[in-house]
């Protein structure tokens, strides 16, 4: 494991992105930001009738990540490189599974749907929040 | 390309920069955030208290007027009920989460390091959004 410093400021900066990015998506396509029900619609086995904003919000990601890094710096540092390959892919895999089969992730329940005031988003990011803390506690600590 | 579209890839490059900025693409500061008995780093909560601070009064001003800003409709969720697949999915989710250090944005926006690291993560994310949808899946969107 490798610690982190606590980084306010760049928190604080990027939220209010991450919030400007979720009002100007909802602002002119009426749309929740949930990036695992967007990667989905997009990507899954069933795609999503109603045109290629899904796609274009998709690559859009990745552009920001690519200026980041064209500007400012790595988008993920070297110590980010994952040391153990199986659980970081199992884990993927269930973040994949788990969002689908609970209708969200940490942006579609924990930003969008808290914001609407939403009772299954609140429980749902109670739950991801208590079983992610329980999981590294589980790993870190226990293992 | 469409209106729409346009404005779903500025809100896109928005939401990757942002994610980048606060550096929740490196799993580490998202893992030290679940990791209370460790050396916590709160960033995590911060980023999130920031973007509910933008969207909440955006969302309701938005919901006030009862469609977006280019005439369309409200696509917002709807379902009030808890069920249990919203509880076990989202309890998948967060042991994903914590086993991996990723959840889908900042995973699909490190793409941007152009690894194979990360096409691999994004793979078995995707890989499993399929297993779900094929073997459980009622609903998509």
């Amino acid at each position: 494991m490798t610690a982190t410093p606590f980084t306010p400021g760049a928190a604080i900066l990027g939220g209010l992105l991450i919030g400007l990015a979720v009002v100007v998506l909802a602002a002119g396509t009426g749309r929740v930001a949930g990036i695992s029900g967007i990667a989905a619609g997009a990507l899954g086995p069933k795609p999503a009738e109603g045109g290629h904003w899904r796609w274009a919000f998709l690559i859009g990601l990745v552009v920001g990540g690519l200026v980041y890094a064209a500007f400012v710096g790595p988008v993920r540092p070297p110590s980010g490189a994952a040391d153990a390959w199986l659980p970081v892919l199992i884990g993927a895999g269930l973040v994949g599974f788990g969002t689908r089969m609970g209708s969200g992730c940490t942006s579609g329940h924990g930003i969008c749907g808290l914001s609407r005031g939403s009772m299954r988003s609140l429980v749902a990011t109670a739950v991801f929040m208590s079983t992610g803390i329980a999981t590294v506690f589980v790993a870190r600590h226990l293992l | 390309m469409r209106r729409e579209d346009i404005v779903a890839a500025v809100a896109g490059v928005l939401f990757g920069l942002g994610l980048s900025i606060a550096q929740m693409t490196d799993p580490n500061k998202v893992l030290n955030f679940l990791d209370l008995a460790g050396q916590w780093d709160p960033s995590l909560i911060l980023v999130m208290g920031a973007a509910l601070l933008v969207v909440m009064p955006a969302y309701r001003l938005l919901q006030r007027q009862g469609r977006s800003l280019l005439g369309g409709p409200l696509h917002f969720p709807t379902r009030t009920d808890l069920d249990a697949r919203l509880i076990a999915g989202a309890a998948m989710f967060g042991i994903g989460w914590g086993l991996s250090g990723y959840c889908p944005g900042p995973a699909l926006t490190s793409l941007a390091t152009l690894s194979l690291s990360s096409l691999a993560i994004v793979a078995a994310m995707i890989a499993g959004m399929w297993l779900h949808d094929l073997s459980l899946g009622r609903r998509a969107g």
